[in-house]
């Protein structure tokens, strides 16, 4: 019976979400408010009915139901149960459940939140949601419904989770990526919301931003969990691959990043109007792009669900409708959007204008080398990948553009920058971070790297000025409290947006060192053989096979010494293989550090008790994760900012609150 | 022009020359380093340039593996329709290859019109071919 | 005249899709790959599930039109689609296994409980002729006419949709072309 319920919860939720993108919409437009507040109403019973279907489809796991397809072919009896539980979302018809709870959720966070907005306004936005809704509901009962069954003769035991899922980046990987894809359709529904009334003031932009910035957050979260999942599970070392899957996660995020720094000139200055709107708009969209990509099997790569036409036909029809129809809409009421404010060459407006082209050229840079081969390929020019060489020519030097750009929109004022006042400001800091870029690469290795220079001087560039934007900031008031206290003084947001920028520092310094700098060899180690990378020296100490819950393993032990011969760590990577589907599977074993990781996977057995090894030292690839996770702080603490919290009513007269401070974005 | 109108038209010259930068840089970064695909039939008979960087794959011919005892350097045949390649790689064989099974790998063709691959990808699961192996054996199949 | 220009996303939206729509069917894998269409069953010389001595041929199982299911025990799909293929069965449809990257004894006994709808099962333990047919994964079923010449393929379950949509149609019109 669990399984039909969660199929009924599926399609009570699916009649909810109706109701939810028609009544307040209707309400909104006839000025009946009883119909606009039944959005909330409805987004917070599809939310409970959703939660309830993904509850039996838990439930369907963790009591090993293999009457039901989509349990009899990502789980089995012998899986630990924390896998059951996320083999719940391994699949295509399960993690598209997942998806939609993920939307239910944030609509029911936004039912709860939009008391303070009007109600018009909140009405239009529910109503977005609820279409945006509806669509992948249908999409999930029409043509990818989790509860069916196998019957009269259900398999006895299920064909197991794949081993690559297998593993706790699975646990928080998905959700987080997820809640960051999803939450794009908050702001969109905003943006859609604000061209039906023809209406956008600051007012909005500093409602959408909190929403946008809580997103990134999740989404940032989420592509630094899956990158370090792949650094580890994959064996092969590498954290970012250019695959179309990883390229359809960063797309959104590029576009959303653009989006959140377009929302404080909007916000601050109300410009750049119809362009944060598109922004919203084309983030969401390329959300539901990378949705497409991975379900539709037109991309092959590592995470492509198994292939269905019908379902890429259904998506890409839902992709039409929606994105089609929110862009037409763009193009018709756009217009209205005009605003006349004026600002100097040399303003904030300007860099960040800057860093919106460089973060949409970015953007469809990445695109189009994804694109390329489907392009080639329907053009019947013959079959061509585009490798990671082409992203890393391009969107290296982007990055650091951006990072020069940064540098220069932190110190400069809104409206009108004084030339002379810059120039005094940086003069010191350009010279410093350009001879300690050189320095650094001149002393670091005996080979001196071009690019290594220039991303370490960019590096200093952001922290150097940030540090200076800080210390100008709270001139004042350090003559009478301690720095601490000072800086306590500041505003959360833009303590937040410090925080962010020095992630993104650290994240070009782990970046830049680990491709500069990596060491790595294969070779043939029999027992008791040892080898040298850089000042470490590797022993192979043979080979010893367990038995696991669902597998059985070789786990190789190799211990690491330093050139005093003192052990420094003693790895243990491992060669499964997974008994239900006989699929092999490498564990690489990790000596974790912040200065440096010791990586060790075990290639084949090549027979004499001696294994194929694989050795790296990669300095500083933490700083890649650790960035990330600053940067989300930093989001967390802007969401977080007191002055979002500001009631309606009172908005009238605080409208520009941060403004004594020169503001920030 | 008024200042207004200048300073507009400066940031629209500012942005025609950003994005017709980038948009050149990408063409050219396109132009390096696509990698074109070959079967092993294209491979052996020439239409495979020699000493650029291609893809290739095809199926693993079973007991062509030939293991160098000295260091991590394998040989081995791949073949689709009945034509086989010689195939050199030095490194960690992917965990999913198997005799039999479909690969994809990059690398350059020598003289001989071997190919030297600095990379391999396998797949093993039954629901998996890559498709330009699976376009290659269906031609294959198509010309015979 | 400044309007056009918000057209402009939506134009680059759409040629994106078309694009993507075409992507959609370049590798689509539902349909019969046009290699295999109209071209004659690869010969093969493979034992019968039941009988590890008896080889089967080419020649032993061309004559008639028949369905040729590709399964396999491992393969919850193919579970899933095996009471419809005893229905068929029943109606007098005649169906070949092609046993696929399988274990004997585990076959046996999986037919044994859950009914079977083959008239016998062709055992492929390497794949090999499921190489040269280029099957995907399972399950897949080949419709084969009287000349033993390949005339449709379907990749996935067979059930009551595709047999009556699809498969039905074309075996009967192959039931009546005159025997070579």
């Amino acid at each position: 019976m669990n399984p039909e319920l969660g199929l009924f919860a599926l399609i009570l939720a699916t009649c909810l979400a109706i109701l939810q993108s028609v009544a307040p919409l209707f309400g909104s437009y006839s000025g009946r408010l009883p119909w606009m507040a039944a959005g909330k109403w409805l987004a917070a019973g599809q939310f409970v009915f959703v939660l309830l279907s993904f509850i039996c489809l838990v439930v369907a796991f963790l009591t090993d139901d293999f009457t039901v397809s989509y349990v009899a072919n990502n789980s089995n009896s012998l899986l630990p149960d924390i896998y059951k539980l996320t083999a719940t979302w391994a699949g295509h018809e399960g993690s598209l459940l997942l998806w939609i709870l993920t939307l239910a959720g944030w609509g029911m966070m936004v039912s709860v939140r939009c008391d303070k907005l009007p109600p018009e306004l909140s009405a239009r936005v529910l109503s977005v949601l609820g279409m945006v809704s509806v669509g992948f509901l249908l999409f999930i009962l029409v043509t990818s419904n989790p509860f069916a069954r196998i019957l009269p003769f259900p398999p006895q035991d299920g064909a197991d989770l794949n081993p690559l899922l297998q593993d706790v980046g699975m646990i928080f990987h998905p959700p987080v990526l997820y809640m960051g894809y999803v939450g794009f359709a908050v702001v969109f529904a905003f943006a859609i919301a604000a061209l039906l009334g023809g209406q956008l003031d600051s007012a909005w932009a500093r409602w959408v931003r909190p929403w946008t910035t809580a997103a990134w957050c999740f989404l940032t979260l989420g592509i630094s969990l899956g990158s370090w999942w792949a650094y580890y599970e994959l064996g092969w070392g590498g954290w970012w691959f250019w695959d179309p899957v990883e390229n359809a996660s960063l797309m959104p995020w590029l576009a959303g990043t653009a989006l959140m720094h377009s929302l404080a000139v909007t916000e601050k200055r109300g410009l750049f109007k119809s362009w944060t709107l598109l922004l919203a708009i084309a983030t969401f969209s390329l959300s539901l792009f990378g949705t497409f990509l991975v379900r539709s099997g037109v991309l092959t790569s590592v995470h492509a669900f198994a292939s269905d036409p019908e379902r890429g036909m259904f998506i890409l029809a839902y992709l039409m409708v929606v994105v089609g129809a929110s862009l037409a809409l763009f193009a018709v009421r756009a217009p209205q959007m005009g605003s006349r404010i004026t600002f100097s060459l040399l303003s904030r407006e300007t860099l960040l204008l800057v860093n919106n082209i460089l973060l949409a050229v970015s953007c469809a840079t990445v695109l189009l080398g994804t694109m390329f081969p489907l392009l080639v390929d329907a053009l019947d020019l013959g079959m061509i990948s585009v490798g990671p060489p082409y992203f890393n020519a391009l969107f290296v030097p982007q990055v650091l553009l951006l990072g020069l750009a940064l540098g220069i929109g932190i110190l400069l004022n809104w409206k009108s920058g004084s030339f002379s006042k810059l120039l005094h400001q940086v003069r010191w800091i350009a010279l410093v971070s350009a001879l300690g870029g050189v320095a650094f690469a001149l002393f670091y290795a005996e080979r001196f790297i071009v690019s290594e220079a220039l991303a370490m001087a960019v590096v200093l560039w952001l922290v150097l000025t940030a540090g200076r934007d800080i210390l100008d900031k709270t001139r004042n008031a350090r003559q009478k409290m301690s720095f601490m206290a000072s800086l306590q003084k500041l505003p959360a947001s833009y303590l937040g947006m410090h925080l962010a920028h020095l992630g993104l520092a650290l994240t070009i310094i782990g970046a830049a060192m680990t491709s500069g700098y990596s060491l790595q060899r294969d070779l043939r180690m029999s027992p008791g053989d040892t080898a040298w990378l850089g000042q470490y020296q590797f022993r192979f100490d043979g080979v010893t096979q367990m038995q696991g819950p669902n597998y059985v393993t070789n786990i190789g032990i190799i211990t690491i010494l330093d050139d005093q011969q003192q052990p420094i760590a003693v790895l243990q990577p491992e060669k499964r293989v997974y008994s239900v589907r006989g699929m092999p599977m490498t564990e690489a074993g990790i000596d974790p550090g912040l200065t440096r990781d010791l990586y060790v996977a075990l290639g084949e057995p090549l027979g004499d008790d001696s294994w194929a090894v694989r050795l790296h030292v990669k300095p500083y690839v933490r700083l890649i994760w650790l960035g990330s996770i600053f940067m989300a702080l930093g989001g967390l603490l802007a969401v977080c900012d007191k002055r979002y919290r500001i009631r309606l009513k009172k908005n009238k007269t605080n409208l520009k609150p941060g403004i004594a401070l020169g503001g920030q974005v | 022009m008024n200042p207004v109108r200048r300073q507009r038209l400066l940031l629209i010259l500012l942005l025609l020359a950003g994005v017709g930068l980038a948009t050149t840089l990408a063409l050219f970064a396109l132009k390096e380093n696509i990698n074109h695909y070959f079967s092993p039939n294209q491979m052996t008979s020439g239409e495979a340039p020699i000493g650029q960087r291609i893809r290739g794959g095809g199926i693993v011919v079973p007991g062509s593996l030939e293991r160098n005892p000295d260091d991590l350097t394998v040989t081995f045949k791949m073949e689709t329709g009945g034509t086989e390649v010689e195939v050199v790689y030095t490194g960690i064989l992917p965990d999913l290859f198997r005799e039999g099974q479909g690969i994809v790998g990059t690398g350059k063709l020598d003289k001989n019109r071997r190919f030297i691959a600095d990379e391999l990808l396998a797949k093993h699961d039954e629901n998996y071919m890559p498709p330009e192996v699976q376009d290659a054996i269906d031609k294959a199949h198509n010309a015979s | 005249m400044k309007r056009w220009k918000l057209f402009l996303p939506l134009a680059f939206f759409l040629i994106l899709c078309v694009l993507l729509y075409k992507g959609l069917f370049l590798e689509n894998k539902t349909e019969l790959p046009s290699a295999l269409l109209n071209n004659p069953l690869p010969t093969f010389q493979l034992t019968t599930l039941g009988n590890p001595e008896q080889t089967v041929t080419r020649e032993d199982v061309t004559g008639e039109v028949f369905l040729l299911n590709v399964w396999g025990s491992w393969c919850p799909t193919c579970r899933a689609e095996h009471p419809y293929l005893l229905g068929l069965q029943e109606q007098g449809v005649r169906i070949i296994g092609l046993n696929y990257k399988d274990d004997r004894t585990e076959a046996q006994q999986w037919l044994r409980h859950g009914g079977d709808p083959y008239q016998f099962n062709i055992f492929d333990p390497q794949g090999k002729l499921g190489l040269d047919l280029g099957v995907y994964g399972s399950p897949e079923t080949f419709l084969v006419d009287k000349a033993g010449v390949i005339r449709y393929k379907h990749v996935g379950v067979v059930d009551n949709r595709v047999w009556q949509e699809t498969l039905k149609p074309r075996y009967d019109a192959l039931q009546k072309e005159a025997a070579p």
